[in-house]
């Protein structure tokens, strides 16, 4: 393998003296086209991101130690100066919108798609860079700017206080008249640029990948990262444009007179939530699915094994794209649909639980035969696999319509997508960046912080999480700031949890800041011959410009997704 | 219920003594299942068993001026409630209620049990079995079509599996209420609900969560105690309908497995049929502003009988003709949608139509430190 990344290597310093020549700093990080100095922005922005969504779930575990209002009253004093209670009591609902929504739209979706899917896609195809490389800083700088909207929404007036406190899925008419103000237009502006960078980020990834893969890559023999983030583009460049019209119609509902939403104008404020969750449904999936291919990835590699049926995953997540257009309403089992609505979205959403099925049972088969190595990409991706499972079953608790009379809108609901998100995606981003970070920055992370980082985290994690479940069952409804005291015990318990999670990621910063002070630099190939997609035949970090003579990809192990015919 | 006490009594110490002035003064279902009887007697004796320094007040609670010959179920009535640091569904007082339970607890529940304990087993035995050092040269194998279509038919019959008595409970959930069914109108506002028995002279009540403290004296939980709970006879189909005055709100109540939202603009049906009297608590459950946290929904179901006389004490009818009845309570409005209507005419708060015939309750309680409207 290193022999086929020198002979590239070779080939670009031969006829390309200037290939690893880098712009100037604002030229480099303000005007990118390179598609992994955008991968960085876009990691760089979603830890940033993610530290702030976090520190303000901080905060809401902080108040939900104990019955009763405690922190949210001098946070308010503090931050605006006010003393009533409404202001507390709408602080806390600001507090979870923006915990919502920068998770979903500036942690998660820019790392997974934007981070690595700009940095290994086409390292993974064997392409030069993105098709629109300039589309490409397009896409990022949108999502800069909403991120700061969605931040500056939290210092006009929304209401009964300052800031949107809609929650993250913006309901009719608590959006409406319910919310006077311009907090909530600079919310859905910013949904608006997110929106349209994820669009935009979309159509990039589609042509790539249909476009600018090596000769002999072929659709089937494409990594399931690749499948994965493709049949995320489409599911984005299909959702995202019904959330911007729902989105479109809160506002003009805000500003301009019309009442799609509002039944004194002949509208119905239901239809926003089919809107909402027809883009919403497909949305919890596109978090998910690039997670699912760097599983696939990880597993492979650290079993030394070909996926198991590598077929049968890439068309489940075909098919979880398709299904999942055709689910949405299992999140409105509650506004009133009539029986037979019901009847069928409960059919409907079980049907995901199928191949979503044969995906564990594919890592699980990957690894059946191998020869197993615990580095810590591979730690995470078993926490992954486990923990997916556990929120994946409660969905299909969950997908009963009779059932979730009961949970809807309770603690049960935020195990539930916890579950799936924070214990499920979130492992799959820091098992991919525990696998590629050395690939990226040339430097080895340590594998002992790495490991101790996964320990703490899983307890941490499960701690806040796991009781949720009773919470639910017992009866707490998601989104209140105080509660009957039946429900303390278990919230002081999450919370404690929380603060075992916040730890763990101090160990995190802290390898990052010992890989880049005193790592060891990175080989092309660290994980060894387990992986076998091109990025390993690269340098790391790979060349400024890479793969400018194509790879040619052979036919004789398609189970790979591509290795490289010897020169 | 032995989860339940359980849960108590781990609690015991990390819980604040006020908790435990709540416990002493609120036989649950858990421990005391020996229902009291609906008589004065009855409550008078339920009441000697609490401490007279911790004692709640009085079981007939005089909430309404002209209404005090009516009981008020005291808190020895309390059914439906959260358990402390429960772990489990709350009990279920509902048919419906108790074949979901049944149906999670015998299907659902086990079935994902097992499925995690076998995707953990799975896991645990390929790290040990096929880990680097048992197993240096891994396997090629990549396909085997038997298994592959094997987990995928498997799954396809659990689940069909499943959709019985799913289907089942959902056809049950939807069947309409008889065409005398009690309806009860249900009314979200911010933040608080009007419950409106239109089969009765169309009279609303007004209930708001009444402060903590109030609610802890009358050996109510907090944030769950209201001033006015929903009056509905038990051991009858009831038709509620939902609506919302403003925002969304979602009218819930775990006990009975119940919850449907209030839309404005929309008029939701759904039966509820309560199989005893009792005292039973839930939550709104849709995000709708500010005070989400403080519209607690408190049932009251008493027998037929008793219904009827609270039924005529609030100055309704009994299916006769409708008669006029005073207007429904007034209540400062709060809500954060200009101009949206809140409940009751909109009358000047010192104004005196509240005298001491109204049927109404007095003026709303609102939660600590919360501008209130006036207070009785
Ligand atoms: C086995 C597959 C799954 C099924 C059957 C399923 C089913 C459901 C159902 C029925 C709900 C609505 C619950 C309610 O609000 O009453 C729900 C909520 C949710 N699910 Fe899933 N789910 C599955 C997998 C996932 C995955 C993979 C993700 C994301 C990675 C996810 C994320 C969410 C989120 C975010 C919500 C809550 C949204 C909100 O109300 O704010 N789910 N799920
Ligand atoms: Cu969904
Ligand atoms: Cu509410």
């Amino acid at each position: 393998m290193a022999t086929t990344a020198d002979h590239f290597q070779a080939h670009a310093d031969e006829h390309h003296h200037d290939a690893d020549h880098k712009p100037g700093f604002f030229a480099r990080w303000f005007m990118s086209t390179n598609h992994k100095d955008i991968g960085t922005l876009y990691l760089i922005f979603a830890i940033f991101a993610g530290v702030i969504g976090g520190a303000i779930s901080g905060v809401m575990r902080a108040e939900l130690a104990d019955p009763g209002i405690q922190v949210l009253t001098p946070l308010v004093g503090w931050l605006y100066n006010e003393t009533d209670l409404d202001q507390a009591l709408h602080m806390w609902n600001v507090l979870i919108t923006a915990h919502g929504l920068i998770m979903v739209f500036f942690m998660v979706m820019p790392a997974m798609i934007g981070g690595f899917g700009n940095w290994f896609i086409p390292l993974m195809i064997g392409a030069p860079d993105m098709a629109f490389p300039r589309m490409n800083n397009v896409s990022f700088w949108l999502t800069f700017v909403a991120f700061i909207s969605l931040l500056l929404s939290s210092f006009v007036p929304g209401g009964t206080g300052l800031g949107a406190g809609t929650g993250w899925t913006v309901y009719a008419p608590l959006s409406t008249s319910g919310s006077v103000g311009p907090a909530v237009d600079f919310a859905i502006f910013s949904l608006h640029l997110a929106g349209a960078g994820s669009i935009l980020g979309a159509i990039n990834f589609i042509t790539t990948i249909l476009n600018m893969r090596a000769p002999g890559m072929t659709l089937h023999k494409m990594p399931l990262f690749v499948w994965s983030v493709l049949v995320t583009a489409f599911l984005l460049l299909l959702a995202l444009p019904v959330l911007a019209a729902a989105i479109t119609m809160l506002l003009t509902d805000r500003n301009f007179g019309t009442t799609f939403f509002d039944p004194a104008g002949g509208g119905d404020p239901v239809l926003y939530q089919h809107l909402f969750w027809f883009f919403g449904h497909p949305e919890v999936y596109i978090m998910i699915l690039p997670g699912f291919g760097m599983i696939s990835q990880i597993i492979a590699t650290f079993s030394r094994k070909p996926v198991f049926g590598y077929l049968g995953m890439a068309y489940a997540m075909v098919a979880i794209g398709v299904v999942g257009f055709v689910v949405w309403a299992h999140h409105m089992y509650v506004v009133g649909l009539n029986v037979n609505t019901k009847m069928y979205f409960t059919a409907a959403t079980m049907v995901i639980a199928v191949p979503t099925g044969i995906k564990i049972f594919s890592w699980i088969a990957t690894m059946w035969g191998g020869s197993l190595e615990f580095k810590s990409p591979m730690v995470w991706a078993l926490g992954f696999i486990f923990l997916f499972t556990v929120g994946g079953v409660t969905g299909v608790v969950l997908a009963n319509g009779g059932i979730d009379d009961y949970m809807h809108d309770t603690y049960y609901v935020v195990a539930h997508f916890h579950y799936v998100l924070s214990l499920g995606a979130v492992f799959a981003l820091f098992a991919g960046f525990y696998y590629w970070f050395p690939k990226m920055s040339g430097r080895m992370h340590s594998e002992m912080l790495a490991h101790i980082h996964f320990w703490i985290f899983f307890v941490g994690v499960n701690m806040i999480f796991f009781p949720m479940h009773f919470l639910g069952m017992d009866g707490m409804p998601r989104r209140i700031p105080d509660y009957p005291a039946a429900y303390a015990y278990w919230n002081q318990f999450a919370t404690v949890g929380y603060w075992i999670m916040a730890g763990s990621m101090l160990v995190f910063f802290a390898n990052m800041l010992y890989a880049f002070t005193a790592g060891k630099k990175a080989a092309p190939n660290y994980w060894g011959e387990g992986a076998t997609t091109l990025e390993w035949t690269l340098t790391s970090p790979p060349p400024y410009h890479q793969f400018e003579t194509l790879p040619v990809i052979d036919d004789v192990d398609h189970d790979h997704g591509g290795t490289v015919a010897p020169a | 219920m032995n989860l339940g006490e359980f849960a108590r009594k781990r609690l015991g110490f990390a819980s604040a003594a006020l908790m435990a002035v709540a416990l002493l003064a609120t036989p649950q279902s858990g421990y005391a299942q020996a229902t009291p009887r609906l008589d004065a007697q009855a409550e008078n004796v339920a009441r000697e068993d609490i401490p007279e320094s911790q004692a709640a007040e009085p079981s007939t609670l005089d909430v309404a001026p002209g209404a005090g010959e009516v009981a008020r179920l005291g808190p020895e009535w309390i059914k439906g409630q959260p358990a402390l640091g429960g772990v489990n569904f709350q009990d279920q007082y509902s048919p419906n209620g108790e074949y979901a339970l049944w149906m999670h607890n015998a299907i659902l529940l086990p079935l994902i049990t097992f499925i995690c304990l076998l995707v953990l087993g799975l896991l645990l035995y390929v790290v040990v079995r096929f880990n680097r050092r048992r197993n240096t040269v891994p396997s090629r194998t990549a396909h085997n079509t038997v298994i592959e279509v094997v987990w995928t038919l498997v799954p396809v019959l659990v689940l069909v599996f499943i959709a019985i008595p799913s289907i089942t409970l959902l056809a049950r959930q939807y069947q309409a209420a008889p065409e005398d069914a009690l309806t009860v109108k249900v009314t979200g506002y911010q933040w608080y609900w009007g419950y409106t028995y239109p089969d009765n002279g169309g009279f609303e009540v007004i209930s708001n969560m009444l402060p903590p403290e109030q609610a802890i004296e009358r050996g109510e939980p907090a944030i769950l105690a209201v001033d006015n709970r929903l009056v509905v006879p038990a051991g009858e189909p009831i038709r509620i309908q939902t609506t919302g005055a403003d925002v969304i709100h979602s009218f819930a109540i775990p006990s009975m497995w119940f919850k449907i939202d209030a839309v404005p603009g929309r008029l939701n049906e759904r039966v509820l049929y309560i199989e005893e009297p009792g005292i039973y608590y839930g939550q709104c459950s849709e995000l709708c502003g500010a005070r989400h946290a403080y519209m607690p929904i408190a049932v009251e179901a008493l027998p037929r009988p008793q219904f009827d006389a609270w039924v005529l004490a609030q100055g309704g009818t009994l299916g006769g003709p409708d008669l006029p009845t005073a207007p429904a309570p007034r209540q400062e409005p709060e809500s954060s949608v200009s101009g949206a209507p809140g409940a009751g005419v909109p009358e000047p708060l010192e104004d005196p139509a509240a005298g001491p015939n109204s049927p109404t309750a007095p003026a709303p309680l609102s939660p600590p430190g919360v501008t209130a409207g006036p207070t009785a």
